[in-house]
């Protein structure tokens, strides 16, 4: 058997005296569509953080792509293929939408340390930007400045960025909030078509989208993972629905 | 803003450009300052260029970098004592001035932007107003160059072996000339891949970070260039005031060039030259109008500064960009 | 160099440092618990020389001119807080460094034209004038002995108010999670309020307390205030006990470099050079310390904030 894309071992964190991570581990396969569920507060964000390297880790180690990460910094795994969405949005406000997906592009090629050429102008990056804009549903608001999009269309531009970086493993904090059902069902189709060419790590309260698009799920309470397996395994876990779910939610 | 503050990007439309319009008024100001026989408004255009020239500077860190450095002066310092120091070692041709006062002022600037960098915040206004202080006390402790009273130059630079800087009419226009062409490269960088992170850093250093690129790099560039182009004006500055001394770098000073660039709207790079005249202007003719014009001026900044984010300022923030 | 030429200078050094100490302290705070960049620190320590030359002045004594500055400083913070300052809470550091800036530029003037530009004078007490032997061959101004003894005093004091009453408490929270000390049900304006009228006072303090061996000027506090800064970014913002370390650090640091630099330089290189060089660095010392703390520690020698 071929090695993980991604595997987590013993993955610590602690806010003072709060264990927000609790040794966590576990493993994503390459073009794999992990969720990780758990209630509010669960460490679910700081976990992404972790593995993001947003956030440094107190122990543990991080391999991905069979290179230990565990301390390198967030740019310098975006750039080793591991790309992550904030549950909070996090975009650029100030610029077009188009202009916040060239420069996640412009970032994986080329070097940005040019002064002189007018990148407005690069074909290249314009078209690819383009493209993924296309592919999220939101090129009809190219020249929009992101910052007056409406909630959902910032979302969809988090999705974007994303994708841009051109990822082996997305790491998605809650993609679908706030979105209205239209949206939301466009997103998770949208996901379901990604899943064929990059690895997806999904944090997600929306249980139908968890359980329509999940190849494992993997369940956090209190920052252990308590239960991992298929979607049809955990549904049925005990203590999952215990500690989680509460049982009419399964029903 | 797209693309850079582009007054070239559509030519059609250029004159249009408030930038435009700006430099052709510094342009053709000697005419009247010739016929009304004013020498004296020659040498204020030439000082009121030459720190919008440092304003314009410190506009690609605050206004697009979004770094509040309060240390800009000690660049001005830098440049002002290359002209004396070299002048005095025989080296008075800008074409040796120029670049050293340019690599000395890129040193102070990578190694002072290396360490404040790092920090964050009030950690780096702190530290930037610190840095140029430690630059101040190194030119108040230079006896040979008049410590704190500073020292008259013999004469102004030349240019290329020309005395074309001894006419005040020379020196402006190559001071002008100056002020154009950072204006022009700066335009350009805003508009290039590096003014794009740059911006980008201003609006949401987490997000450029979760697009793989390192914020830092790209500051302490942009504090590199903005302190060497600011080294130019401080020669410049030297020239038309033919005297140097610590003073050229005081915080105080650090501080009226912010006010400036605020003044005049950040990020749009003629607005920090604007803000220059403006300020410059308020300094000239206030003076003539009260004894304790400085408290008018103070109390001018303490309403400017509560009274930013308020809808006037938002009306005037949409011109030219 | 003597040992008692030595212990002269150590001594003006711990003056300095009391004297930064003083000042850092409250806006230490200004900084840690509001986030606050505050260049109108300095003035306030000059306000309180002023308000001591003025009040000493009318009474004819110093202890009453004392008495009288200490609450005047205060209100006169508390007005300014009310006026300006909590307009600025939660604002762009930008707006809040203009604000100051003009405060500064402001009341430099304000000063000049209630006292004219020439220094004023402050008249030692008598019990503390005249000076002591403290070693062999060695006499020292009692008043500035006092000075020493006086912020160390207050530094302690500092010290178990910060550590051991419910106030302390609060600041020291807000230092740390200032949005959790409000999400608490804490007043955070009357803390604000506290915490800046407090600084105010304590600048205003030193202000007055160096008022007899100063003289007394528009601008005396500007250079002071950098000095501040290098002592708040050395210690750590928010942190009273980083900034009384720091301040000493930097009193004794930059007194001893100025006095021995060229002394020691000379050990190494000839005497002009040694002294050109000394009198060059001693200066750029505390901002060379500073760099150095920087580099390592980011926050400073006693970082609050998590
Ligand atoms: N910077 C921090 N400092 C202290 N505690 C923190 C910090 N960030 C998170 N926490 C705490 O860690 C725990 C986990 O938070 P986290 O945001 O990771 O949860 P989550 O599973 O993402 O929750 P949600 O579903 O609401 O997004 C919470 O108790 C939170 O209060
Ligand atoms: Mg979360």
């Amino acid at each position: 058997m071929i090695a993980p894309l991604l595997s987590v071992e013993g993955l610590t964190k602690r806010f003072g005296a709060l264990l927000v991570s609790d040794s966590v581990t576990f493993a994503v396969e390459e073009r794999e569509l992990h969720a990780l569920i758990g209630p509010n507060g669960a460490g679910k964000t700081t976990l992404i953080n972790q593995l993001s390297g947003t956030l440094p880790s107190d122990a543990g180690r991080i391999l991905f792509a069979d290179e230990d990460i565990s301390h390198l910094p967030l740019e310098a795994r975006v750039r080793r293929g591991l790309a992550r969405s904030f549950q909070i949005t996090s975009i650029l406000p100030d610029y077009t939408v188009l202009e916040n997906v060239a420069l996640a592009i412009q970032a994986r090629s080329g070097s940005s340390f040019r002064f002189f050429g007018r990148v407005g102008q690069e074909r290249a990056l314009n078209d690819e930007a383009t493209a993924v804009l296309t592919r999220v549903g939101l090129v009809g608001r190219s020249t929009a400045r992101a910052g007056t999009l409406s909630h959902g269309e910032k979302r969809l531009l988090e999705l974007a960025i994303a994708l841009a970086c051109r990822p082996r493993l997305l790491l998605l904090d809650e993609p679908f909030a706030g979105l209205g059902q239209e949206e939301s069902q466009a997103s998770i189709a949208l996901l379901k078509e990604l899943k064929s060419d990059v690895a997806i790590v999904l944090v997600e309260h929306d249980m139908d989208a968890v359980f329509s698009l999940a190849d494992r799920v993997s369940v956090l309470v209190n920052g252990r993972i308590i239960a991992s397996g298929t979607p049809d395994t955990i549904r049925v876990d005990p203590l999952v629905r215990n500690a989680y779910l509460g049982d009419e939610e399964l029903a | 803003m797209t693309g850079g503050t582009a007054a070239a990007a559509n030519s059609s439309r250029a004159w249009r450009h408030p930038a435009v319009w700006l430099f052709a008024a510094f342009l053709a100001l000697p005419i009247p300052a010739h016929f009304g026989a004013n020498a004296y408004i020659l040498s204020f255009a030439t000082h009121a260029v030459a720190l919008g020239l440092a304003a314009l500077s410190l506009d690609l860190m605050l206004g697009i970098g979004a770094l509040a450095s309060f240390g800009h002066a000690a660049y001005l310092g830098i440049g002002a004592y290359s002209v004396a120091i070299l002048s005095d070692m025989g080296h008075d041709d800008l074409l040796v001035q120029i670049p050293v006062a340019i690599a000395v002022a890129s040193v102070f600037a990578g190694i002072t932007g290396f360490v404040s960098l790092r920090a964050s915040g009030v950690y780096y206004i702190m530290s930037t107003l610190a840095f140029g202080q430690m630059l101040y006390f190194l030119a108040q402790s230079l006896s040979a160059y008049g410590g704190d009273d500073g020292v008259t130059l013999a004469a102004r630079s030349r240019l290329a072996g020309s005395h074309l800087l001894a006419s005040d009419l020379g020196l402006y226009y190559v001071t002008l000339a100056a002020l154009i062409a950072a204006y022009v490269l700066l335009d350009r960088i805003v508009g290039s891949r590096f003014g794009r992170v740059l911006g980008a850093v201003r609006q949401n250093p987490m997000r450029v970070r979760a697009v793989g690129l390192d914020p830092f790099r790209y500051r302490l560039l942009a504090s590199i260039l903005a302190g060497s182009l600011c080294a130019v004006a401080g020669v410049l500055l030297a020239n038309q005031s033919e005297f140097v001394s610590p003073a050229f770098m005081t915080w105080q000073r650090s501080g009226e060039l912010l006010v400036m660039v605020v003044l005049g709207g950040m990020g749009r790079l003629w607005g920090a030259v604007l803000g220059a005249i403006c300020f410059l202007t308020l300094e000239e003719v206030l003076p003539g109008l009260t004894d304790n014009w400085k408290m008018v001026l103070g109390a001018l900044l303490i309403l400017a500064a509560l009274g930013r984010g308020s809808r006037l300022s938002q009306l005037f923030k949409g011109v030219g960009r | 160099m003597s040992v008692s030429l030595l212990v002269v200078q150590i001594l003006n050094g711990l003056q300095l440092g009391v004297l930064l100490f003083l000042i850092a302290a409250g806006l230490t705070l200004v900084f840690g618990v509001m986030d606050f960049i505050n260049l109108a620190h300095g003035v306030q320590y000059m306000v309180g020389a002023y308000l001591a030359a003025m009040f000493v002045t009318w009474t004819g004594s110093y202890w009453l001119g004392l008495t009288l500055t200490l609450p005047v400083a205060l209100a006169f913070g508390l007005l300014l807080e009310v006026l300006i300052f909590r307009r600025l809470y939660g604002r762009d550091h930008l707006d809040q460094m203009l604000a100051t800036f003009g405060l500064i530029l402001f009341l430099n003037q304000a000063v000049r034209f209630l006292w004219g530009s020439e220094p004023l004078g402050v008249a030692m007490p008598d019990i503390l004038s005249g000076s002591i032997q403290v070693m062999d061959g060695l006499r020292y101004p009692v008043y500035r002995l006092a000075l020493i003894v006086a912020g160390l005093v207050i530094a302690l004091g500092l010290h178990l108010a910060i550590n051991h009453t419910r106030i302390g408490m609060l600041i020291r929270a807000g230092s740390t999670h200032s949005d959790m000390v409000a999400a608490l049900g804490v007043n955070i304006r009357r803390l604000f309020m506290v915490v800046f009228g407090f600084g105010a006072m304590l600048a205003g303090l030193a202000g007055a307390l160096v008022a007899p061996i100063l003289s007394v000027e528009p601008g005396m506090g500007d250079n002071l205030l950098i000095l501040t800064f290098v002592v708040i970014v050395i210690g750590g913002i928010g942190s009273i006990r980083g900034a009384f370390i720091a301040a000493l650090m930097v009193g004794l640091l930059d007194t001893l470099g100025r006095a021995f630099g060229p002394q020691l330089l000379r050990l190494a290189m000839s005497a002009a050079a040694a002294n050109q060089t000394g009198r060059s660095l001693a200066p750029m010392l505390i901002y060379i310390l500073m760099a150095v703390v920087l580099f390592v520690r980011p926050t400073g020698l006693f970082p609050v904030k998590k």
